[in-house]
């Protein structure tokens, strides 16, 4: 197998395609993609290596998903985008943009899932072409209380992630920006809160049955009984089928704290996790904490944790963000991790975050960075 | 009474789909079916401007003439013109 990887890079200008050399040492770049087109994310299917998916809009136009079969040269767009059904009155629904892509399970070939803002579930069974709303979450008769209209962030109330157990395409979690994380065990057809000891500071009771504000899910495909969480209150960790997640964020060091919008299981070592801690504190400038970027890293399943910044930045005035989907890992040996910035700079590691180096910069706003084999 | 055709002027954010077209013509006797007219020749441009609740996009404006449209059940007669714009949406 080739040890190539490329780097699906969305901004908030446009898409981007890296590609690397055997070495991952010499990078080629693919782009711009859509230049000026809001692209929240683009993915590879793992189960045919080659359709690549792109959730974009612009800041005129409605959201839609494009496709490419041909490495991104030439794209085709949904016959009928991710869209609400039509309804009357002020909870009248429509898709603003979406924001997250999911590849439906192995064995599920022309299944996607997508997640959007306002926060809405879609499944399309024929490649992408087509979406339609899952009922089961879209509209559950809680929804109104799990996505209350003024939640969620800047750019709305999110959808942000669907997460599929490889063993069981029937069972799923979504992540949300307003309700937390969501569990199914019937292909969503119904959902159950799964926040239990999850903080949500800005509520009176501060651990609600949902309302969280979960920022990303990562599940452990070593283990993949083990969930990962960043949440907006802390770092935390789930073993299934407990439904009691624990703050493992509590072992940060107090100065970074444990507040970030990403977090990274290692492929093939259930006990290791990175995260991109940011600053949290006062008005939540969310920039790198004391300007100085670093990943850490647990290897022992958040008990502990170690800083990495070996090749950051660090002179104290580097003070950008690392958002939800923009910090990747591909599969090889040693793993290689990837992460871009608000800066529009792409970082690598080679060596599971020993070093770091960049790779490109003066890219718009990144969005979503995700790493493939090529 | 046949259904009317009239011109449609196409902005730039929109000229991927016209093959590069500022001016095309559609038939239709009242907004919504001019729109679903140009959406028949254009696949998919209609969504990008009128979202899945039959709204004008924020960031969209659709006139008639000089007069501005919100709601697409407007009645269009030959010889009026529907102007679609790119408005003001920030950096």
């Amino acid at each position: 197998m080739s040890k190539a990887v490329q780097l699906l890079v969305g901004t908030r200008k446009g898409a981007w395609i890296y590609r690397s050399d055997a070495d991952r040492a010499a990078w080629r770049v693919q782009g711009p993609i859509f230049l000026g087109h809001i692209v929240n994310h683009l993915v590879l299917d793992p189960r045919d290596g080659k359709t690549l998916m792109m959730a974009a809009k612009t800041g005129h136009l409605g959201p839609t998903i494009y496709r490419s079969t041909d490495g991104g040269e030439t794209w085709a767009e949904a016959a009928r985008p991710p869209a609400f059904p039509r309804a009357e009155g002020d909870r009248a629904r429509a898709v603003d943009h979406t924001f997250w892509l999911s590849p439906g399970h192995a064995d599920e070939p022309g299944v996607w899932w997508a997640g959007t803002s306002p926060p809405g579930l879609f499944v399309s069974r024929d490649h992408g072409d087509t979406w339609e709303g899952v009922a089961g979450f879209n509209d559950h008769p809680m929804y109104w209380n799990w996505c209350p209209e003024d939640g969620g962030t800047p750019d709305g109330a999110l959808l942000n992630q669907v997460v599929i157990d490889p063993r069981e395409p029937a069972h799923m979690y979504i992540a949300t920006s307003t309700g937390g994380v969501f569990e199914t065990l019937d292909r969503g057809a119904t959902w159950a809160p799964l926040n239990r000891n999850v903080r949500a500071d800005f509520f009176p009771d501060p651990y609600p049955e949902y309302g969280q504000d979960a920022h990303y899910l990562a599940l452990s495909p070593a283990a993949p009984d083990r969930l990962w969480q960043q949440n907006h209150c802390g770092i935390y960790r789930l073993d299934r089928p407990s439904d009691v997640w624990e703050r493992i964020g509590e072992a940060m060091p107090p100065e970074i704290g444990d507040i970030g919008f990403t977090i990274l299981a290692h492929p093939r070592d259930a006990d290791t996790a990175w995260v991109l801690p940011m600053d949290g504190t006062e008005v939540w400038p969310r920039t790198s904490p004391g300007g100085r970027p670093a990943v850490y890293r647990t290897r022992d399943a958040g008990r502990t944790w170690e800083r990495q910044d070996g090749g950051l930045p660090d002179d104290g005035q580097a003070w950008f963000t690392v958002k939800r989907q923009a910090f990747g890992a591909d599969a090889q040996h040693p793993v290689g991790l990837y992460f871009g910035a608000t800066n529009g700079e792409v970082w690598m590691s080679a060596d599971e975050g020993e070093t770091w180096r960049q790779i490109a910069r003066h890219l718009p706003e990144i969005y979503s960075v995700v790493a493939a084999p090529l | 009474m046949s259904v009317p055709t009239i011109a449609v002027m196409v902005p730039s954010q929109l000229v991927a789909y016209t093959a590069g077209a500022t001016r095309v013509a559609a038939a239709g006797a009242t907004v919504a079916e001019v729109l679903e007219d140009l959406d028949r020749q254009f696949p998919g441009l209609k969504f990008r401007v009128i979202d899945e609740q039959d709204r004008v996009r924020r960031h969209m404006r659709v006139y008639v003439g000089p007069e501005r449209v919100a709601d697409l059940r407007r009645g269009v007669s030959a010889g009026e013109e529907l102007l679609i714009f790119g408005a003001l949406s920030g950096g």
